[in-house]
């Protein structure tokens, strides 16, 4: 049953990545594009995350965490950018 | 055992790929853009939050044991996603101001990111008696 319930929650996600990139391309404003980027890398790592289920490899933890340190420091990067003008004063 | 443990995880694996798709989805349905910070917020925690916690019961179902690695990842995750949208919500916030929208706050002062100290151009050494 739970390769069911895999499928199910790949496709959520999936679904969902496509629609990140529908507000990406549309975003009025800068700060919806950060958003809908930040989102997209939510969306990847839990991508990674249930692929790593379904094929049995333990390696797939090592790419989901640094996605995740990699998609703060950017979101944090193009705020600081967009707030001050400058990422590291 | 095995068979409890695949139903539970089968549920938590479909709460989290719906949670993970409302929240997207409420980055394109909401109208205004304070609001669009709201829904993926959801998607960061539930949906991302119950994917890592199937893949730490599922060592238990298929007998290579309880891994706790993603706790990891569950924690870096859950610390650095309120600081994203608090920095969001500053950018938000700057850029109405600088359109002439910034909503009132109620009381006398103003929104406190917008507090400005003025600082000398060099750090002022504190002065020795000699």
């Amino acid at each position: 049953m739970i390769t069911y319930a895999l499928a199910f929650a790949l496709v959520c996600f999936s679904l969902g990545l496509i629609l990140n990139l529908w507000r990406l391309v549309i975003g009025p404003t800068v700060a919806d594009r950060v958003l809908a980027l930040d989102t997209m890398v939510v969306n990847v790592i839990a991508i990674i995350v249930l692929y790593g289920i379904q094929t049995g490899l333990g390696i797939n933890f090592e790419a989901a965490m640094l996605f995740a340190m990699t998609g703060f420091v950017g979101t944090v990067a193009f705020c600081k950018y967009l707030l001050r003008g400058s990422v590291i004063e | 055992m095995t068979v409890a443990l695949d139903i539970i995880l089968s549920i938590l694996l479909v709460v989290g790929g719906l949670f993970g798709l409302i929240g997207s989805y409420g980055l394109i349905r909401l109208k205004d853009r304070m609001q669009r910070l709201h829904a993926p917020t959801k998607a960061s925690t539930v949906g991302l939050g119950t994917a890592l916690l199937v893949s730490m019961f599922h060592g238990l179902m298929i007998g290579t044991g309880f891994s706790w690695q993603e706790v990891l990842v569950m924690i870096f995750i859950f610390v650095t996603a309120p600081i994203t949208a608090n920095y969001l919500a500053k950018v938000h916030l700057h850029s109405r101001h600088y359109d002439g929208q910034t909503p009132q706050t109620g009381v006398s002062t103003d929104w406190a990111t917008f507090d400005q100290t003025p600082e000398d151009a060099e750090p002022q050494l504190p002065s020795r008696d000699s």
